[in-house]
């Protein structure tokens, strides 16, 4: 492909719209009791209902109402009171019903949207919502390599969803990166769907155009198949470079499907059906209408969990950490949680982010673990940091040597473990002091380079003397009587 | 109302019918006295009426999210006309 000048694309302004589907984490599937679960042999996870058998009526999930509001309170959208539910027609072998019950008029959850902050950017850019509605999933269909035949698995017919539509008003990939994340965390944190687009049970369509500056909107093309964030970003790189070398070439931009290759980042039309899908959606007689109380609005939002951006406020404004600290502490629900807990015992805020960082997120990383499972306690944490603040021993000791066994072990505090290892720090001056004279006695050449002005050289005293010490003598002290000696 | 030859054909596509030729004549016109008869409607006031979307009585008829009876695979593909035991299988189909 041609390579677009910079000067050419600035020209061009890029309009982006986003379509996120969320399987939902429920135990059954969304119009029908049949388990709603991944990775089952095909068909078992199966009924009348979901096969869409003559005579079978579906029934509403009630818990698929409740994620659904979740999702919508923690984006700032309207709850919908009246709800209706439609049937959209089509034919396709993995939708038993020829039709799949969604909601087309009267959608759970209007407008609302999200403030995020795309990498690199300075300022958060707010990206507003259309709407956020329920739908089923189809079945899953395996086309064979040998026969002409297309195996059709219908386990995950009727897997509640949730789709997640913005208004057009995304305006580069990286935009739409910091979006898709925080509608993954957010989800994450509700504990509503597990997000994993690599698996599939959070999927992205991009509707992507280009327009000059002002000029009206340009012809859309619709573009699926990005497993991964960073893919629906080089998807819409390579579409937006493709539309506008079209337009700039005095082609059209042609509204239709196109399909990503990851392997070559390029975008492909997929094959065009005869005619244009019609969907005739109409109000579908089978489900009984869904009225939405206040009372039951207002129970969701009591269970409601504190949500990233309340977090990352709470730690920055009160806690007064960096924005850096506060944005890798909140990535998940369990850690910021954790720190959260640890905040309530201790005024070191710093020094535990410090640690959660540090210390705790590579043992973490090199365990595989969770913070969920894991080991330290609160206290025991607070016990570690309580330490290094009295002085007792320096952040390396008790990192090096004091972390790795408090983690293995439940009943033990981090002060216990510094005596039975004789790693408390001996800050008496009885106990530093011959040490430090030593120290200055065996490098005579060093003490007359500091005393003619390289008074750089104290650092390395006192290591010398920590050193000397095991570790023990507190460098503080050792420093001051140095400087002592040294005067 | 008029049903034209072109509506005709999109309809029995979108509902993946097949007839013959000769019949379509006779369709088009069964459709538009449909239509017409249905059209009546549009001469009772409906002013200040709020939509009917539901014959139902019922309001949220919804469910407890537990999970109840499947239909054993052995069942659930018995009527289908090709299946492998494990899956359904139909003519390929490529998007």
């Amino acid at each position: 492909m041609t390579m677009l000048d910079p000067e050419v694309s600035a020209k061009y302004e890029i309009v982006v719209g986003l379509e996120i589907h969320c399987q939902l984490l429920t135990n059954t599937k969304i119009y029908a009791a049949d388990a709603n679960r991944f990775g089952e042999a095909p068909n078992t996870n199966i009924s009348p209902i979901t096969l869409g058998h003559p005579g079978t009526l579906p029934k509403l999930n009630k818990k698929v109402v409740d994620y659904a509001i979740k999702m919508g309170l923690a984006c700032g959208c309207e709850i919908s009171r009246e709800n209706s539910f439609e049937r959209k027609n089509y034919f396709y072998p993995d939708l038993p019903k020829g039709y799949q019950l969604t909601q087309d008029k009267a959608p759970i959850c209007v407008g609302g949207g999200l403030e995020v902050l795309p990498k690199g950017a300075a300022e958060k850019v707010y990206v507003p919502l259309n709407r956020i509605h329920f739908e089923e999933d189809a079945g899953k269909s395996i086309h064979s390599e040998t026969e002409d035949v297309t195996l059709v698995d219908l386990n995950r017919a009727g897997t509640p969803l949730i789709e997640i539509v913005t208004e057009p008003a995304i305006h580069s990939a990286a935009e739409a990166g910091a979006f898709l994340t925080d509608v993954r965390q957010i989800v994450r944190y509700l504990e509503i769907c597990d997000g994993n687009m690599e698996e599939g049970s959070m999927r992205c369509d991009a509707n992507i155009s280009v327009r000059k500056y002002g000029a009206p909107l340009g012809k859309k093309t619709e573009v699926k198949n990005m497993n991964s964030i960073r893919n629906v970003q080089r998807a819409i790189d390579h579409e937006v470079e493709r539309q506008i070398i079209l337009i700039e070439a005095g082609e059209e931009v042609i509204s239709e499907t196109r399909t990503f290759d990851a392997n070559t980042g390029t975008t492909a039309a997929m094959r065009t059906k005869e005619e244009l899908n019609d969907y005739r959606y109409f109000p579908d007689p089978d489900l009984s209408p869904l009225f939405v109380s206040e009372e039951w609005i207002e129970g969701i939002r009591t269970e409601m969990p504190p949500l990233p951006a309340d977090l990352v406020q709470k730690f920055t404004q009160e806690y007064g950490l960096p924005a850096y600290d506060a944005g890798v502490l909140t990535e998940t629900k369990e850690m910021a949680l954790f720190f959260d807990a640890v905040c309530q015992q201790t005024q070191n805020r710093k020094a535990a982010s410090n640690w959660m960082m540090g210390p705790i997120k590579s043992f973490l990383n090199e365990q595989g673990g969770d913070i969920k499972n894991f080991s330290l306690s609160v206290d025991q944490f607070v016990g570690l940091i309580e330490l290094v603040d009295a002085g007792k021993v320096n952040f390396s000791i008790a990192s090096k040597e004091i972390f790795p066994r408090l983690v293995a072990d439940k009943a033990a505090t981090a002060e216990s473990i510094a005596k039975a290892q004789n790693l408390l720090q001996d800050s008496s001056e009885d106990t530093i002091r011959p040490i430090a004279e030593a120290v200055l006695a065996e490098m005579p050449d060093k003490v007359t380079a500091f005393k003619k002005g390289k008074k750089g050289l104290i650092g390395m005293f006192i290591g010398q003397v920590v050193k000397k010490s095991g570790g023990k003598a507190d460098p503080k002290k050792a420093g001051a009587i140095l400087q002592e000696l040294l005067a | 109302m008029n049903i034209n030859e072109e509506s005709l054909k999109k309809l029995a596509h979108l509902a993946r019918l097949d007839f013959d030729a000769s019949a379509s004549e006779k369709m088009a016109k069964d459709l538009s006295g449909i239509l017409d008869w249905v059209e009546q409607l549009n001469e009772v006031d409906t002013e200040g009426v709020k939509p009917l979307t539901n014959m139902s009585q019922e309001i949220n008829a919804y469910r407890e999210d537990v999970v109840g009876n499947h239909l054993e695979r052995e069942k659930g593909l018995k009527n289908a006309p090709d299946q492998d035991g494990e899956f359904f299988r139909v003519p390929k189909v490529l998007d």
